[in-house]
């Protein structure tokens, strides 16, 4: 059993102006103790929204279904009520963007310690020096928590950030695209920090992007999103080196490499809307292996090795086949 | 060498770009010294015909300044900027028109950079109404209409009617940079032209860039911080750090075989698409430091792994390794 | 090579907004019940004041019969001290305030668009210089002024519009000043600007329908003061020469009206200013809610996201999940 579970999780939105959109239609996936997972995929297509769900963040227009298990307990089916001691001190996020979100007129200190005696886990001077100890977790010298923010250089502020999700002590850290306002040298500082979590706090660790070349480089395992669904999740290495989807494969193929030598093509069209039911595979319109079962029916997620799951027909055909 | 040799479409020198730091009432009573931030200081490149140099920097090397300045957005201190061969470094603005025309530059964010309220055919229309050209309605109505095919929104009618927000990322910039092709510029300036879009459209709006600079023998002036995007498109590659040009050279070789110890420490963290390619990063510590207060000698030599004692007092000048005469060239003791 | 995303994008629809269309000051009134409301109020009392004069039964000056009569059917709302129908003076007089209030409220939309406009635009010490003026404008105590002002020149129609015009303009071009700065450092207008357009154009083409959605919503704000201010000067005695709402409020209160019990002679004055302005503060804050998302608080209310409930799934027993 994983540390953290999720089974069959849907999340739909009601649309101001009537409908409903269905964000997330059906994802499982799980992480172990000390395990990084990526979460990849175009903008829309439900992995933020999939996080958020985790964390029972989500808005009043939205409703849930699935299952969520953390250490062998079902958080997500009791609501906000079970959500709420959970939040935090088992499973943390830092949002896109949150280093950003520090209030400009508390130090950094006072702002790690709020959720800690939010939550009971420590006060007073034992809340400030736990704080420091954070601090000096992440790579910032304990002083700097009488600090305020904007005295803080952005990698600095991303940092501090880190070290607040990791206030009450999480097994499980979320991280939306950690590093998308840094610079390329300071991404690799935050990534190593990721990394060096992982290995010394058994942490398990979430990392949602669009950036593939993040994932390969930190993951051991990712989960490739497209329209709301799992098209395909296995080890990195497996996933680069023998794609079993072709949006996998496309997603590579339009990521530029500093090799430079084999071209850049970017995928055809857009990702579906997800306000109206949809039939047949949702990346047939974009798919350059589509066939005619890609029309009619919805490719069902199945393995396709060890560890490794895809959703497409061709697949399918290759079981038929041999 | 490239086959068109003779004119440059662009050529800066020694472009220094400075912005004073407000001192506060206090400081102005106490008649503090009035400070600047060197933000370009002592930029020198040049662009050809069909040529595409990527100038590829973290935030706050002055990168986006130099494009500023040479589009005269910011004036510049010290320095000339040439376009085909004319300087108009203090031209006036009735002068700078013209030279505005032949220059164009396509933005950062396609969300932000179309007027929310202007239907697509206006925002192409638009740059041809403030220079008067285009002819007849009827005539620029045609014009939008194969701007529009030359950025690939084909067929154009379903395009040119609609308004930005019914428009993905990559078609905005798309339309964006079609408004920048109806004034047939000979120079394009593109600001991190596609950081703000989805990965799989990037790779869409990169070629149309490369494509168009080999069919009209436009020069394009990239502006990134992706390395690997500079590395796939770029003819030359200019890295810029603080307000300096570091190291300059043909795409291949400054990727390949990187003279400068900090071009060698970015290319070591870009993340590379295979899981089996993951080398040693070289990380360097700390953040690029404030351009208000510069190291002496190489402004590099704080955060240089290879450091010597003279880099803390020799000031380094571009330059190839050997005999002087190459292409790819350093700003570094040690080339 | 392969070619980019062509139609097929056409079901990209996925990121954009609802509706930006048509003009927003349109769809708010369309979308709010309050400000729909408080449309159908102005419109009532606009229309009132357009036709009501043919419509009044007796001369709004003049009287038709005795003192303070109770509301009958000759008199619908009575007569007030001196004898004249109320019902007719209310028709007359909802053109005194009605006038005051829309056209003092436009010299201040003109005068303070300018100003806002000006300062936000040109930026530096005009802007400085228009702001100091504009705080001086602003920490002048209204009413004193526009008694003094009203008694000095004499009341006439066009003094009180302009005196009241001319202090209701500070707030409209404070908040014209902001969105103008903000507009101004917008990508698209950098680009116009880079492209060589001349600041007229700028401004006419780029700007101002930018900013011309906010200038409605305080103007209309505005008339509810201006109506307000109108009466108040009427109430004082130094409003304008002849039947307004204000002017029959003071009459009431002169001939005692409340201690004679006459309510006939005051309520209906009193109701149509209180209801004009509320009406209109319904519209103005119903557009200003529209164009300034962060005054909603979506998600920062009680209630939160919901778990789907289950039909019959939920009373069965579960089977274990391996």
């Amino acid at each position: 059993m994983s540390l953290l579970a999720v089974e069959d999780l849907h999340v739909w939105f009601d649309l101001p102006h009537g409908g409903r959109l269905h964000a997330v239609q059906g994802v499982d996936f799980g992480v172990d103790a000390g395990e990084r997972l990526g979460l990849v995929g175009e903008s829309g297509c439900g992995k933020t929204t999939a996080l958020l769900a985790l964390m029972g963040l989500l808005p009043p227009s939205a409703e849930v279904d699935g299952r969520v298990v953390v250490d062998g307990q079902e958080i997500l089916r009791g609501g906000e009520d079970s959500m709420r001691p959970r939040r935090w001190t088992d499973v943390a996020m830092i949002f896109q963007g949150a280093m950003n979100a520090f209030n400009p007129v508390k130090t950094v200190g006072a702002q790690i310690v709020e959720p800690m005696e939010f939550h009971g886990i420590a006060s007073g001077s034992e809340a400030k020096t736990r704080a420091g100890e954070l601090l000096n977790l992440v790579g910032i010298p304990p002083a700097a928590a009488e600090r305020y923010p904007h005295e803080f250089s952005g990698g600095m502020r991303q940092r501090a950030a880190i070290a607040m999700a990791l206030a009450c002590d999480p097994k499980v850290l979320l991280a939306d695209e950690p590093t998308t306002a840094l610079d390329v040298m300071v991404q690799a500082q935050i990534l190593q920090l990721l990394v060096s979590l992982t290995h010394d706090l058994g942490l398990a660790v979430i990392l949602v992007t669009h950036d593939l070349p993040l994932v390969t480089q930190v993951c051991d395992r990712a989960v490739v999103m497209y329209a709301g669904r799992i098209a395909e999740a296995g080890p990195v290495d497996t996933l680069f080196h023998d794609p079993r989807h072709p949006y996998t494969r496309l997603l590579f193929e339009a990521t530029p490499d500093l090799t430079g030598d084999v071209e850049v093509v970017s995928i055809p069209g857009a990702p579906p809307r997800l306000d109206r039911e949809l039939v047949g595979c949702p990346f047939e319109p974009r798919c350059d292996r589509a066939f005619d079962p890609c029309k009619v029916t919805t490719p069902a997620l199945i393995p396709v090795a060890a560890n490794h799951r895809a959703a497409c027909h061709l697949n399918d055909d290759r079981a038929a086949v041999s | 060498m490239s086959a068109v040799v003779g004119e440059r479409l662009l050529d800066v020198h020694d472009l220094v770009v400075r912005y004073p730091i407000r001192r506060g009432l206090l400081g102005a009573i106490r008649r503090e010294p009035r400070r600047h931030v060197s933000a370009v200081d002592g930029v020198s490149l040049s662009v050809g015909p069909g040529e595409m140099l990527a100038v590829v920097g973290e935030s706050g090397c002055g990168k986006t300044s130099t494009a500023q300045a040479i589009l005269r957005m910011v004036e510049s201190e010290s320095g000339t900027i040439e376009v085909q061969g004319r300087d108009v470094t203090h031209l006036g603005a009735s002068d700078l028109r013209p030279i505005r025309r032949s220059m164009q530059m396509v933005y950062q964010d396609p969300y932000e950079s179309l007027d929310p309220r202007f239907r697509v055919r206006r925002a192409i229309e638009e740059p041809m109404v403030i220079h008067g050209i285009g002819g007849s309605a009827a005539a620029r109505e045609r014009l939008v209409l194969e701007a529009l095919e030359r950025v690939d929104l084909s067929p154009p009618d379903l395009f040119v009617d609609r308004y930005p927000h019914e428009l993905s990322g990559g078609q905005r910039q798309r339309v964006a940079i079609a408004a920048s092709l109806v004034l047939d510029p000979k120079l394009l300036l593109a600001d991190e032209p596609v950081s703000m879009l989805d990965v799989s459209v990037r790779a869409g709006i990169l070629t149309l860039l490369d494509r168009l600079r080999r069919e009209g023998d436009m020069g394009v002036l990239m502006i990134t911080h992706d390395l690997s995007t500079a590395a796939h498109f770029a003819d030359r590659i200019a890295v810029m750090y603080l307000g300096r040009i570091v190291e300059e050279g043909p795409a291949r070789q400054v990727i390949r075989d990187p003279l400068h110890p900090y071009t060698k420490a970015l290319l070591s963290v870009v993340p590379k698409r295979d899981p089996r390619d993951r080398s040693e990063p070289q990380i360097l510590r700390g953040e690029t430091p404030n351009p208000i207060d510069l190291p002496s000698g190489c402004r590099f030599h704080p955060r240089c792994p290879v450091a010597e004692d003279r880099c803390r007092t020799i000031d380094p000048e571009l330059h190839a390794p050997g005999d002087g005469g190459g292409e790819h060239r350093a700003a570094c003791v040690l080339v | 090579m392969k070619s980019v995303e062509p139609a097929l994008a056409e079901d990209t629809a996925l990121e954009a907004k609802p509706s930006a269309g048509g003009n927003p000051v349109w769809l708010v009134l369309k979308e709010r019940r309050s400000a729909l409301l408080g449309l159908f109020i102005v419109a009532f009392f606009v229309l009132l004041a357009l036709v009501g004069p043919t419509l009044a039964p007796y001369s709004p000056t003049v009287p038709s019969g005795p003192v303070y009569a109770p509301p009958s059917a000759q008199h619908l709302l009575g007569t007030d001290g001196s004898g004249v129908d109320v019902l007719s003076e209310m028709m007359y007089g909802g053109r005194t305030s009605l006038i005051v209030g829309f056209a003092a409220a436009l010299v201040a939309m003109i005068v303070g668009g300018g100003i806002g406009l000006t300062a936000g635009y040109a930026g530096g010490g005009t802007d400085v210089a228009l702001m100091r003026i504009t705080d001086y404008f602003l920490v002048i105590p209204d009413l004193v002024l526009m008694i003094v002002v009203a008694t000095v020149f004499g009341p006439s129609l066009s003094h009180v519009i302009l005196v009241i015009g001319l202090l209701l303009w500070t707030t409209t071009a404070r908040i014209v000043r902001a969105q103008v700065k903000s507009v101004r450092e917008r990508v698209y207008v950098r680009r116009a600007r880079s492209l060589g357009a001349s600041h007229r154009r700028i401004v006419f083409q780029h700007i101002l329908p930018q900013v011309a959605p906010l200038l409605i919503a305080t103007t209309v704000l505005t008339i509810a003061y201006a109506i307000f201010d109108e009466s108040a000067l009427a109430f004082l005695g130094v409003g304008v020469p002849g039947v307004s709402w204000g002017t029959m409020l003071e009459h009431a209160f002169e001939r005692t009206a409340m201690t004679e019990g006459a309510w006939w002679a005051f309520v209906p004055p009193g109701l149509a200013i209180g209801l004009v302005v509320v009406g209109c503060y319904l519209m103005g804050q119903a557009i200003e809610d529209a164009l300034n998302p962060r005054l909603r608080v979506a998600h920062l209310s009680i209630h939160s996201w919901r778990i789907r409930r289950r039909p019959t799934a939920d009373l069965e027993p579960v089977e274990g999940t391996a």
